[in-house]
């Protein structure tokens, strides 16, 4: 959540204008969406983060006046809906490209080979965490844990599972993705745009043709209990292939700077000072 | 199943006892077609024959407790709702599964949805509730297709709406998809998130109970929590009794993540040992031992070999020094560095703390400046007292528990892994190769020799 001023576009200056209106056709459409999504409520204020989802999938990222469109269907100031739409990080605030590549480089997920993709593709498509391609096609993130530890490493395209990545899969992923080649995730549906995919999180369900069946039941990992549980497989020291997928062999050695990502944490600002008189806090009734 | 007689036994097909997993394997296992082939909604007839005080009472006696983490009693929660004091009663399921590690949730919900409707459609009765929630983290798009399927499956059933099954009860169910905050699995974050809000923790009392949603008295319980319901309700409290321990009873989903042969989901009576679910999968990825893992996600405090045989229910993981959590194993073998691991963790709480108190927003951002500079090799001695000194600063004197969950990875490595820590300060560098770590890395050593 942590984002510097230059990337807000926050300026000293003079305050801005009021955003622009969305045209009165758009706006005519976001209405009628908005109010269906407003209608499941008990408060209407409930929609807000909703509505954050609507707006992003008309312009693929919150624009004000997206955020202005939001504070009249609600009744909030921009302030308002500013202040949530910052706070969380599936909002964008500028624009992105039609494919997120989120690559978890949380801890399990990183020991397992998150950083050494994170770390390919930054070199591969040339560009840095949160950056995207000069053809507008990926932007590429790291993201926190998703609940598919035992995919690991994983990796997110438009919030959809590409599952037990290795840098040549996660290369080979978005060389596809900016060819315009059909892209199947491990569990789930055929991708749509980023847009199509806000659209789904705003509460509208996927109406593509057998978008909902795809990727069957439950992922290979998620039935391994049970398989065993109906002694379907082996049990006690079977060693399973983790997956087609782990098995191309990765020509990136990563290098040790790698262990210091996580590029939007705080950054440094003075060196922790071992010798600084007010030391650590005194314990209490000393 | 008696798991007394049968826990020394160590065949799956005894030690393991999928009843939410069941049917993951059919085709379809999603569909309310399938659901109701495996006795899908049944338990909700048998509940709506009862009260809902009744309803209440049984659960309680199951003695199911809360699946998110903190264990506390399910039917307890339900019992807290005042009855008769005029004011909506609301029901929000926690879908927001984010704590690292925890990956039971989301292929619960991708494969058997309609277990969790039934389960709240339960829960609604039995607290007067006739409107509820699942509050859904937002970066699971298959997920929330199939949610959206079973709750439209469900009101055309009947399920939902007006008048289910008959019983006068009436229902609404909204799915409410987050936008990415660690911090709205907490639960009175996930409340203000779901009235538009920031995410941020609410001060207790008053607890949701009394004003939670709206003010209103709201319960609040995890997935699988809500989901194990029917099943109680069908088999009964006796069978649910008779897995587990007599504290901890009842069956559950073990994630099983990281160097592990075999990793995914295992669910079993409460009490299984990590070593039982090693030794029938197939143990730790050949050539490798364990250093260390989690118990139940990164907030819980870590454990190493020496934990392998203590009983993961709710008593005997809090006897060892750690908590249940999620029951999310992430196991990492001797190729991991512990300070790496724990500097990573650290980043990620430092990046979800909201903000909103300091000990946790000071606290996590000046951990993260000095394990780094411990993995960079420009550490000092007293840099871990200094962590340490930190983390007791965080740890009871937050807002939540994100500071207390932020407070667990760097005391419970500094006790098992000081010296470690210590490599790193007087060796002036990480000793390990992270190339060796990941999951393709003997793959490569085996093509190369």
């Amino acid at each position: 959540m942590t984002t510097s001023s230059s990337e807000r576009g926050v300026s000293l200056g003079m305050p801005e204008p009021p955003a622009p209106a969305y045209p009165d056709d758009v706006r005519a459409r976001l209405e009628a969406d908005a109010r269906e999504v407003i209608a499941r409520y008990p408060d209407s204020r409930s929609a807000l983060l909703p509505l954050l989802h609507l707006v992003q999938s008309e312009e693929g990222h919150v624009t004000r006046t997206g955020m202005r469109f939001c504070a009249e269907m609600l009744g909030l100031t921009t302030a308002e809906v500013t202040a949530v739409a910052t706070f969380y990080t599936m909002y964008r605030r500028r624009p992105s490209g039609d494919y997120q590549v989120g690559v978890c480089t949380n801890t399990l997920c990183a020991v397992m080979g998150g950083d050494a993709i994170f770390e390919e593709l930054q070199e591969h498509l040339g560009v840095g965490n949160g950056e995207t391609t000069d053809d507008g096609k990926v932007t590429l993130e790291h993201i926190e844990c998703n609940a598919a530890c035992d995919y690991a490493p994983v990796v997110m395209v438009n919030w959809e599972f590409f599952d037990n990545q290795t840098p040549d899969s996660a290369r080979r992923l978005v060389d596809d993705l900016r060819a315009g080649r059909p892209v199947t995730p491990t569990r789930g549906a055929p991708l749509c745009t980023f847009k199509e995919t806000a659209r789904i999180l705003a509460g509208f369900p996927d109406e593509r043709e057998g978008a909902v069946e795809a990727g069957g039941s439950a992922g290979p990992a998620s039935l391994v209990g049970l398989k065993l549980a109906k002694g379907e497989s082996a049990p006690a020291r079977v060693v399973h292939p983790r997956g087609a997928a782990s098995a191309g062999a990765p020509p990136h050695e990563p290098s040790p700077a790698e262990h210091l990502s996580s590029h939007d944490a705080p950054q440094d600002t003075s060196a922790s000072d071992p010798a600084h008189p007010a030391g650590p806090a005194a314990e209490e009734g000393e | 199943m008696t798991l007394t007689t049968e826990i020394k036994d160590t065949s799956p097909e005894k030690l393991l006892a999928p009843v939410l997993s069941a049917f993951w394997d059919e085709e379809r296992s999603w569909t309310l077609d399938v659901y109701r082939r495996h006795e899908g909604y049944e338990g909700l007839r048998k509940a709506l024959a009862m009260s809902p005080d009744e309803v209440i009472a049984y659960v309680k006696d199951s003695g199911l407790r809360g699946r998110g983490g903190a264990g506390f009693p399910t039917g307890m929660k339900w019992q807290f709702i005042p009855q008769g004091d005029g004011k909506p009663h609301y029901l929000v399921v926690n879908a927001d599964e984010s704590e690292p590690g925890t990956c039971k949730d989301i292929p619960l919900l991708f494969a058997n949805p309609h277990s969790l409707i039934e389960g709240i459609v339960i829960a609604c009765y039995a607290i007067r509730s006739s409107h509820a929630f699942i509050y859904l983290r937002g970066e699971v798009v298959p997920v929330l297709r199939r949610l959206h399927e079973a709750v439209r499956e469900a009101y055309a059933a009947g399920y939902l709406g007006t008048n289910i099954l008959g019983s006068g009860l009436d229902l609404e169910l909204t799915v409410h998809a987050g936008a990415g905050a660690y911090i709205c699995g907490e639960e009175t974050a996930l409340l203000d998130s779901l009235e538009g809000r920031r995410g941020q923790p609410r001060l207790r009392p008053p607890f949701p109970a009394v004003a939670g949603l709206y003010a209103c008295p709201t319960v609040v319980n995890n997935v699988e929590s809500i989901a194990s319901v029917p099943a109680i309700m069908q088999r009964g409290k006796e069978w649910f009794r008779s897995m587990g321990s007599e504290k901890s009873p009842g069956f559950t989903l073990y994630s099983l993540s990281g160097h592990v042969a075999s990793p995914g989901q295992y669910e079993a009576p409460l009490g299984i040992t990590l070593r039982q679910l090693l030794e029938m999968s197939g143990g730790m990825r050949p050539g490798h031992r364990l250093k260390f893992w989690t118990p139940g996600g990164s907030s819980t405090p870590m454990f190493t070999d020496e934990h392998l045989d203590v009983p993961l229910d709710y008593e005997g993981v809090g006897a060892a020094g750690s908590m249940l959590g999620t029951k999310a194993l992430q196991c990492f073998d001797e190729t991991t560095c512990v300070v790496r691991a724990v500097t990573r963790w650290t980043e990620f709480y430092a990046h979800e703390s909201c903000g909103k108190c300091t000990p946790c927003r000071e606290g996590t951002y000046w951990l993260v400046q000095l394990l780094r500079d411990i993995e960079a090799g420009k550490g000092v001695m007293s840099d871990l007292d200094k962590l340490n000194d930190i983390a007791d600063n965080i740890n009871g004197k937050s807002f939540c528990a994100l500071g207390d969950g932020a407070a667990s990875p760097i005391f419970s490595s500094l006790k098992y892994f000081r010296e470690e820590y210590e490599q790193h300060i007087t060796g002036r560098g990480c000793p390990f190769d992270p190339a060796k770590s990941t999951a393709w890395a003997d793959h490569r050593t085996e093509v190369n020799a």
